[in-house]
């Protein structure tokens, strides 16, 4: 971050504008500022002396605000104010601009409205898959911290768990599937509790896998009997393993089996028969071809090119009682999702997040699956950059899809009230002004049609939608 | 005498050596191929499917873990000494609660034939749950998996002690508590100097089958929450598909329940009497 317009205002010699011309030592290049603590000493309004590249957020905010009234008494026209400056000299005109405007007390109010954190030391739940790598990479990467927060990293041994852990308040967020809290916050499988989505982590990054006695049966019609496994009934897993199905004419509840299966035991239920496939989170996909047990059939995103995965949740509650540290966290959070995105990151991540403390798992698997350059298993080395990717802005429409698949599967029943739900649940709006308020950017819309194999999906109309399938339940 | 024994362990030892030398090689690791196109590296180099690991990986990794097994690098990832000492926390946390409630109320049921009738009906239901079902229930009321995990050990060890109190109280010898009567010892007298001496051996016998239980159950419940414990330890590994780490943590279980089971059977022994 540039702190150049941070100049200080009580500096005769320093711009705060800054423009072409600017003759001030900061912008003469291959020149180094002198320390500006020199100044500051005599300066009311300073107590730490800080050199440019030392400045902390509070020296940072401090500065901010002096700058502010500064210019405000100058009526922005800065060379008037240079040579005010250097006429009274800096500590001068500090005392006195502090005799007629209480500047510490604006000072104050301002980062009260920014908040204090209510809470500094946090549990985030994660699940040991890929999909986590926001949330575990911003641990070692110091993401958190940036921010203020001590946050531990918990690893969990499944969603059912994730799941409970967060109602009981264990964790303060966690990393769950995209469809959890909406299933959580209308009591589906669990005791309804509101939880919000604020952010997905992952798009993409999951894949169909199946057996390597099954290389001759690439056509899913070929799939009678078989059994699948899934990590979670509540997951896009299962939603797009029950589509991919039913569009190929297999009924999920009929012709094959789906089981839920935690995703560690899949390779080894994989290896011993007793699954023929698996639609499953990485590295689970890229271990079965590792360990020459499977083969990846297609990728998700063939089925749905950017479709939503795991997301980051934490109670309602949560975010009303402690609105600054969830601020905070959501920004560690969007911070390292779009870290993440960042291909030319990827390779670092996977070496970060490797280790038994996170993911546990060889670091060549996790750079397969974050990087796109891998083995599919059939003898052929695929390059697809995009296999795994990170975009936080959880749309309305996301939520809205998933909602129609519940309905299809009948998880849920009977009148749905799609928007209301989804848009109770995914905090698009604010995410993406936060979003834009940080430097990124964010779609000025939270709605949008998706195509799912082919078939376009217009969250205009739902329950329609929900009813269009040939397969299904309602 | 003392040759019998010196041939035992003789024998002992050479099982050993011949079992761990037919597992090492069975499970020769496939030569390392040299010249691997891109496509072998990224599929991981060898030429099979992974293996079980042989003895020798078995007892490097158990040689690295057991020269520290106190190391804590954060929260997922601690030595196995930390692993086992949570576990054993958790264990004893549980059984020492369980005691405190089976001991005095199998002593009720075992002296009074009413209170015996009129519990057992429950006992007889709640004795074969498996402790593990109760993992569910007492995550959404204790609303801590901590705390829950010591509840299902809790839940699992008192029925033995529960049960073997009362047998062994209500099966003291008649004679003795007559003589008791005789001698005019109140009730809670009775209790402390005739029954429980009497009672002691069975008691004991209860206390041990439950440790058993409760260091079984650890490692299931462990895997089921995660967090700290063996059990997570060996959910980790299992993660990670490490077979090697999975091995050398079933010993370190092993081990561990022995011991629990040594003390116990120790403990018996400081109590037994001949009649």
């Amino acid at each position: 971050m540039t702190t150049k317009s941070l100049g200080n205002p009580f500096d005769g010699d320093q711009s705060l504008i800054h423009a072409k011309t600017c003759g001030c030592p900061e912008c003469k290049p291959g020149q180094e500022a002198p320390s500006v603590s020199l100044n500051l000493q005599q300066s009311p309004g300073q107590d730490a002396a800080v050199s440019e590249s030392a400045m902390d957020s509070e020296a940072m905010m401090d500065r901010a605000i002096e700058s502010a009234v500064v210019r405000s008494v100058f009526g922005h026209n800065d060379h008037s104010r240079r040579s005010f400056m250097k006429m009274m000299g800096a500590g001068t005109a500090a005392a006195l601009l502090g005799s007629v405007f209480p500047m510490e007390k604006a000072k104050a109010a301002v980062k009260e409205s920014l908040g204090k954190l209510e809470k500094t030391k946090l549990n985030v739940g994660f699940v040991p898959i890929t999909c986590a790598t926001p949330i575990i990479m911003a641990h070692p990467m110091g993401f958190y911290e940036r921010y203020g927060l001590d946050v531990t990293v918990t690893k969990t041994a499944g969603w059912a768990v994730a799941r409970d852990k967060s109602l009981a308040g264990e964790y303060d967020a966690s990393h769950m599937l995209t469809p959890m809290p909406l299933a959580m916050t209308m009591g589906a499988g669990s005791t309804p509790e509101p939880f919000i989505m604020p952010a997905v982590e992952n798009i993409n990054g999951q894949a169909i896998v199946l057996h390597v006695d099954h290389k001759d049966k690439r056509d899913p019609k070929q799939w009678k009997g078989f059994k699948f496994g899934v990590p979670f009934e509540y997951s896009m897993h299962n939603f797009l393993l029950r589509y991919y199905l039913a569009e190929n004419g297999i009924d999920p509840d009929k012709d094959v089996q789906i089981r839920v299966v935690p995703p560690p035991e899949m390779v080894a239920n994989l290896r011993a028969g007793n699954l023929d496939g698996y639609l499953s989170p990485d590295p689970f996909n890229q271990r079965a071809v590792w360990e020459k047990v499977g083969f990846i059939h297609m990728l998700t995103k063939d089925i749905w090119e950017g479709h939503p995965c795991c997301a980051f949740a934490c109670s309602q509650q949560f975010a009303t009682q402690n609105p600054n540290t969830y601020g905070a966290l959501l920004r560690a959070i969007i911070d390292a999702t779009q870290y993440s995105n960042n291909p030319d990151n990827r390779k670092e991540i996977s070496e970060a997040i490797a280790p038994k403390n996170y993911l546990n798992q060889p670091v060549p698997v996790i750079q397969q699956v974050l990087t796109g350059y891998y083995a599919d298993g059939l003898g052929e080395v695929k390059n697809v950059p995009d296999r795994i990717d990170f975009d936080p802005f959880p749309w309305h429409s996301m939520g809205v899809w998933i909602l129609t698949q519940m309905k299809r599967w009948g998880y849920i029943e009977g009148d749905v009230d799609y928007k209301a739900i989804a848009e109770q649940v995914y905090l698009a709006g604010e995410t993406g002004k936060l979003m834009e308020e940080m430097g990124y950017t964010a779609p000025d819309k939270t709605y949008k049609t998706h195509t799912i194999m082919g078939k376009t999906f217009d969250p205009e109309s739902p329950e329609e939608y929900a009813r269009s399938f040939a397969i299904g339940r309602v | 005498m003392a040759s019998l024994n010196v041939r035992a362990a003789l024998l002992s030892v050479s099982f050993l050596i011949l079992a761990l030398g037919l597992w090492e090689m069975a499970t020769q690791p496939p030569e390392a191929q040299t010249g691997m196109t891109e496509y072998e590296m990224l599929m991981g180099g060898a030429d099979q499917e992974s293996r079980v690991p042989p003895p020798s990986a078995v007892i490097k990794l158990a040689w690295a873990e057991l020269s520290n097994p106190f190391y804590d690098a954060g929260a997922n990832d601690k030595g196995i000494g930390i692993q086992l000492a949570y576990s054993v926390y958790r264990v004893l946390t549980g059984y020492l609660a369980a005691m405190a409630i089976a001991l005095p109320v199998g002593f009720l049921i075992g002296m009074s034939p009413l209170m015996y009738k009129a519990l057992n009906p429950y006992i007889q239901v709640l004795r074969p749950i498996s402790p593990l079902a109760w993992m569910p229930l007492a995550l959404f009321i204790i609303q801590d998996s901590d705390a829950s995990a010591i509840f299902v050990i809790f839940i699992c060890s008192i029925w033995p002690m529960l049960l073997n109190t009362a047998f062994g109280v209500a099966n003291v010898r008649e004679d003795w508590v007559n003589v008791a009567r005789t001698h005019e010892l109140s009730p809670i007298k009775t209790a402390l100097t005739v029954i429980l001496p009497a009672a002691a051996p069975t008691i004991l016998t209860g206390m041990r089958i439950s440790i058993g239980i409760a260091w079984l159950v650890i490692v299931a419940a462990e895997m089921l929450v995660g967090g700290t414990g063996i059990g997570y330890y060996v959910w980790n590994e299992w993660n990670n598909l490490d077979l090697a780490s999975v091995i050398f943590s079933i010993l370190m279980i092993g081990v561990v329940g022995m011991l629990l089971d040594l003390a116990l059977g120790k403990a018996q022994k400081l109590v037994e009497y001949k009649e």
